[in-house]
């Protein structure tokens, strides 16, 4: 909401220094988007009038103007602007002046431009006439007369004020404040509203404008009849009917006004009404009374597929329910968002009606939404306007018709309220202010503060009885009269205080163990990745999911940014291939990645309506030193850390985006939790590598609930061990858990530890074959073995493992 | 024999004198002491004397013995002192080289930053909770008193999956369903994923994190609001740091308030970081809104509360001054490196 400060000014006391009003603005809640200065960084920019206008000898589009700025010899200036004529008044930027630009054309130039007498295609120029723009205004509100040339003064100057100091003259210093009006106070989106604000931060009084009519004639109802077909989505209409009208430009200082707050001028009518709806907040609209057929207004929803053409000349489709102002035949106006074309002000509308309405917001929102067009009335209308506004506001529109002389007023306007908004009040009891403020504010305090807000406050001994404007529809409840005494006091004045209580604080579980698995990847080198949760769904695609593969149960979005972010992720394995893929092509020789995050799917979901999301964890590796095993090895060392055993692989063919000898299941005592693998070279080409990446998912939810973190104490060996190192020569499809599988299962409570140290193909075993290697380690708990109990069980390993798995005995 | 003695003595002590390993040390001694050697020839012969001679002989011989051995002695120190020398010489190294490469891997921001504010109103007794990233519009709207026409509800700023689920806005959902699931105390902080109809440039994320506070008990009020945070931003930004209540509007707290903290990089002077105000934006904060609380059942008479939320990339960001958002979830390990 932009607030000229000195158009504020006339209803209430705004502090001279800036920085304190803004400041305390802020700090009983109207924060700030910004502050624009006007008329700064203008100097020896001075009022002129043109007295001659010859054509430039060399170029056809320029003309040379003499202009009379008060002294004896006039200016010759040189300029290519269409709307100059033989008397104007124009800005006239002096030889050595400066103005903020931009240029016509040109770029705006930080610190502005600066006006040197010059020759232009051989002809002096002693200066230039100035557009409105070149004087700081934005493009967006200038008027149109006055867009494609300079800026030329539309009301009459005494000769003797003919090169004074513009800026002065035209009253063009102004500081407009950008205030950010929150959605629960739409009051706010008006000049009264800011004043409001600004008296009760200040404690200074309010002068609302005098609406009172000087004339005592005529009735609108004469001309018209108002009929609401919705009552629901009208709760009032107000109409009042201006004859004899001169549709002209407005004042100047209505303008400068208008364009500060940011309209654009237009012609008086219509910038009395953007007036009004600036000044009150209440959007109001004018109708030329010869295009409203069989005096009626009706207001109704559209027909179905009603095809309308709106005052910007673009016609469109009325989505359903959308509501219309009629008259006996057609439609004349959007409802709350825009006027007909066919009824717009022209130069030469003689009688107008002007029309005060309260629309329901949630209907003018979902219908302005619908067609795409939002505008300033509407804007205000879908946040819900207090229908007690459209008797003053229409009064101060015909009030300002006649101060302006811009038509004839009828005292009695049309009115339909059925039912009138009454102003509601709310009991509020000092000690809840005081519980919630948390410091002893007296109830006086409290009285007054309220008060200060147009509030009137009976004490009913205890409570107060508190009754609003009806303006501020948001305060309904208790708390929000709190709050309206929190601020207003002032939330920086409150001490500071502990709250009360010691409560031991907790991670949970879950959390816990998620942190303790991210510490230690980091500790194993590997760095934590964090990716989008939503994905495309071409990624199952990418990572050659089957048709029927449960990763492609996609959560979707009805309303996604793009196809690339359209449902959520099944796994978090494409996230991780494409973070590899990103680090690859960057040149990164070596990379360890994991993310531990949700993933989705749209079945399994444990409430009702939402989808399963589980907690995942995912790793890749890419790089020279990387393997299969390598990343298992991680894996392992991850689980040991989170106390989670009793794991096992199994080799798995069938997983299509691994290769397929290289792939296994995991199992957690026995039960499938995920896959590790080297993943398949056509998904690493998908992903835009050229190297052999290695990558896992578990369901770390299932993880979590296996692992324990708590460790117990286990004796020392008191007694020493026997290792013996065997060399098994096995078929090459043997595999080393079951070879490990069979010496567990055999070594009987002697046997310690079993590991595999070495594995050998090549010149010194047939073809097809291995040799494994493995260290038994074997010990006694009570007492020191002896060498030939030891040579017994291991016979018997050697034994079974022949038996079980043709391993033969080698020679190290 | 007597001067058989003194040769052997001179000799030996001349070879002594040239040695000049420990090897060749060996050697001397097993020559000069060895069962083979010319003294222990003399000591062996020496039954063939009388008495008196023996006696005479066997102190001389000892005595060259002794002799023998202290030489041996000194030299054997003065050698190992110059082979272990030579020893270090040979065995110099550049210390400038480089150690073995081993990687240390990292955290992600997010994740760090999350940790640490964690801590710290963990050590204020607020426990951690977490919820879902897909919920229903009831957690993330309507039970936190959201207006039906709010505009935050829209398509063009919420993502939905149906008309009633949708991916969380804000963690505040999560406030929601731990006022539904206990009755008061309540003292959490619920980080995590939120989701709002961003396009991504460097300073706006479709995804993003947040941190929501939330504190229930009897006789809460707005000084406590402002005395917890105050520690918070202090922990976060420094002892020197101070804070700034604006008065704002969310539909779950009233009174609601913006926390501005003073600038870490000008301390309040006023620079780019703040864009000359000496303040920056934190976080949103508030008194619970009634209707919030009585959506668990909680008695608002008797109870009061604060909330509060903060963006974890937005903290990120001015902390450790990241120039753009989109770095976050690019994932380049260049990126995630530098906050080992």
């Amino acid at each position: 909401m932009l607030v000229p400060i000195t158009w504020l000014k006339e209803y209430t006391d705004v502090p001279d220094s800036l920085e304190e009003y803004c400041e305390r603005m802020i700090m009983s809640g109207s924060n700030l988007e910004g502050v624009h200065s006007y008329g700064q960084g203008i100097e020896k920019v001075v009022l002129g009038k043109i007295t001659a206008i010859e054509p430039h000898p060399d170029a056809e589009k320029l003309v040379v103007c003499q202009v009379n700025i008060g002294e004896k010899e006039d200016l010759h200036i040189v300029t290519g602007a269409p709307n100059v004529f033989v008397g104007a008044l124009v800005p006239v930027a002096l030889h050595g002046s400066k103005i903020p630009g931009p240029l016509h054309g040109q770029p705006k130039k930080e610190g502005g431009e600066l006006i040197q007498r010059g020759s232009l295609r051989g002809v002096l120029s002693d200066g230039m006439l100035c557009s409105l723009e070149e004087l700081g205004f934005e493009d967006k509100v200038v008027p149109v007369a006055h867009r494609e040339g300079i800026w030329i003064l539309n009301h009459t100057v005494e000769e003797e004020n003919l090169g004074s100091d513009f800026v002065k003259m035209m009253g063009l210093a102004n500081q407009v404040v950008d205030f950010e009006i929150t959605p629960n106070r739409p009051d706010c989106l008006s000049l009264l509203g800011m004043a409001r604000e600004t008296a009760a931060t200040f404690q200074v009084p309010m002068r609302y404008p005098n609406t009172a009519l000087r004339t005592t004639e005529g009735d609108s109802g004469d001309y018209v009849q108002v009929e609401i077909k919705k009552p629901d989505l009208c709760r009032r209409y107000l109409a009042r009917v201006v004859t004899d009208v001169k549709v002209k430009p407005s004042p100047w200082w209505m303008q400068k006004r208008l364009m500060l707050a940011g309209m654009r001028p237009i012609n008086n009518i219509v910038d009395i009404t953007n007036y009004v709806m600036l000044e009150y907040g209440e959007p109001i609209h004018a109708f030329d009374i010869r295009q409203i057929e069989g005096k009626k207004i009706v207001v109704d929803t559209a027909d179905p597929q009603e095809t309308f053409t709106t005052l910007d000349g673009i016609q469109r489709i009325m989505p359903p329910r959308t509501l219309m102002i009629k008259d006996g035949n057609r439609s004349i106006g959007i409802a709350g968002i825009m006027g007909g074309l066919n009824s717009e002000i022209v130069e030469d509308t003689k009688t107008i009606l002007v029309e005060a309405a309260n629309f329901n917001g949630d209907a003018i929102r979902t219908s302005s939404k619908k067609m795409g067009l939002r505008t300033e009335a509407s804007a205000r209308f879908e946040k819900g306007i207090d229908p007690n506004l459209c008797g003053v506001a229409a009064e101060r529109v015909v009030q300002l018709i006649e101060e302006l002389s811009a038509g004839k007023a009828l005292a009695k306007p049309v009115d339909v309220y059925p039912s009138p908004m009454m102003p509601t009040s709310c009991m509020v009891r000092a000690s809840r202010v005081q519980k919630i403020m948390g410091i002893h504010i007296s109830p006086e305090t409290i009285r007054e503060t309220l008060e200060r807000l147009e509030m009137v406050v009976e004490d009913r001994k205890d409570f107060f009885l508190v009754t609003p404007p009806t303006v501020r529809q948001d305060l309904v409840k208790e708390i929000d009269y709190v709050e309206e005494v929190a601020r207003i006091y002032g939330f920086d004045r409150l001490p500071v205080t502990v709250p009360k209580g010691n409560s031991a604080a907790s991670k949970t579980r879950e959390r816990m163990l998620q942190d303790l698995a991210k510490e230690t990847l980091c500790a194993l080198g590997v760095y934590e990745a964090q990716t989008y949760s939503f994905v495309s769904q071409k990624t199952a695609d990418l990572m050659r999911i089957p048709p029927s593969g449960e990763e492609r149960d996609f959560v979707q979005l009805i309303n996604p940014l793009g196809e690339e972010n359209s449902v959520m992720r099944t796994m978090l394995l494409p996230n991780i291939m494409e973070v590899l893929g990103r680090n690859y092509n960057r040149n990164r020789e070596q990379v360890r990645i994991f993310e531990l995050g949700n993933i989705f799917r749209k079945t399994g979901g444990l409430e009702e309506g939402l989808p399963l999301e589980k907690v995942s964890l995912a790793m890749g590796v890419y790089g020279k030193e990387e393997s299969f095993y390598t990343l298992k090895g991680m894996f392992i060392k991850l689980l040991e850390k989170l106390g989670v055993t009793d794991i096992t692989f199994q080799a798995n063919e069938t997983i299509e985006r691994y290769h397929p000898g290289r792939c296994g299941d995991i199992f957690l005592k026995g039960k499938p939790v995920g896959t590790l693998g080297e993943i398949h070279p056509e998904v690493v080409g998908n992903y835009e590598l050229d190297t052999r990446v290695f990558g896992l998912e578990v369901d770390f939810q299932k993880v979590m609930e296996a692992a324990e973190t708590m460790r117990y104490f286990t004796p020392l060996a008191k007694y020493p061990s026997i290792s013996r190192d065997i060399a098994l020569l096995v078929e090459e499809d043997v595999t080393v858990g079951r070879m490990e599988q069979v010496i567990r299962e055999t070594g009987t409570e002697l046997l310690e530890q079993v590991e595999l140290f070495d594995v050998y193909r090549g010149n010194q075993v047939e073809p097809g074959k291995k040799s494994c290697a493995f260290t038994l380690v074997y010990r006694g708990k009570e007492r020191t073995l002896k060498e030939e109990e030891v040579g017994l069980v291991h016979n018997e390993v050697l034994k079974a493992l022949k038996e079980k798995t043709g391993a033969m005995l080698r020679e190290i | 024999m007597k001067e058989k003695l003194s040769n052997i003595l001179t000799e030996a002590m001349t070879q002594i004198e040239g040695a000049n390993s420990l090897n060749a040390m060996e050697e001397i001694r097993v020559r000069l002491l060895g069962k083979k050697s010319p003294l222990t020839e003399i000591l062996r012969s020496m039954g063939k004397l009388s008495h008196e001679e023996r006696k005479d002989l066997g102190r001389e011989a000892n005595l060259v013995r002794e002799r023998i051995e202290e030489a041996l002695e000194m030299k054997w120190g003065e050698v190992k002192e110059k082979a272990q020398k030579e020893r270090f010489r040979l065995e110099k190294i550049d210390v400038t080289e480089p150690g073995v490469p081993y990687d240390l891997g990292a955290r992600h921001l997010i994740t760090i930053t999350i940790d640490e504010i964690s801590r710290i109103f963990m050590s204020m007794g607020f426990s951690v909770s977490e919820g879902p990233e897909v919920e229903t519009v009831f957690h993330n709207f309507d039970a936190l008193n959201a207006p039906k026409n709010h505009p935050s509800r829209d398509l063009t700023d919420t993502f939905y999956i149906t008309e009633d689920t949708l991916l969380r806005t804000q963690t505040s959902p999560v406030q929601v369903r731990t006022i539904q699931s206990q009755q008061p105390p309540i003292k959490v902080i619920s980080p995590g994923r939120c989701f709002r109809c961003d396009t991504p440039d460097a300073t706006h994320s479709p995804m993003f994190h947040q941190i929501e506070g939330l504190l229930v008990d009897e006789d809460i009020s707005m000084t406590d609001l402002k005395g917890c945070l105050d520690v918070m931003a202090k922990q976060l930004f420094g002892s020197q740091t101070k804070t700034k209540f604006r008065p704002h509007y969310f539909p779950f707290t009233e009174p609601s308030a913006e926390m501005d903290v003073s600038c870490f990089k000008c301390g309040g002077k006023g620079c780019s970081m703040c864009k000359g105000s000496g303040w920056i934006e934190i976080l949103g904060c508030g008194m619970v809104h009634p209707h919030v609380l009585e959506v668990g059942g909680i008695d608002t008479e008797k109870f009061t509360g604060f909330a509060f939320g903060m963006g974890v990339e937005r903290i990120a960001i001015l902390r450790y001054g990241v120039d753009d958002i989109r770095l976050f979830y690019e994932n380049d390990l260049r990126f995630i490196n530098q906050f080992k």
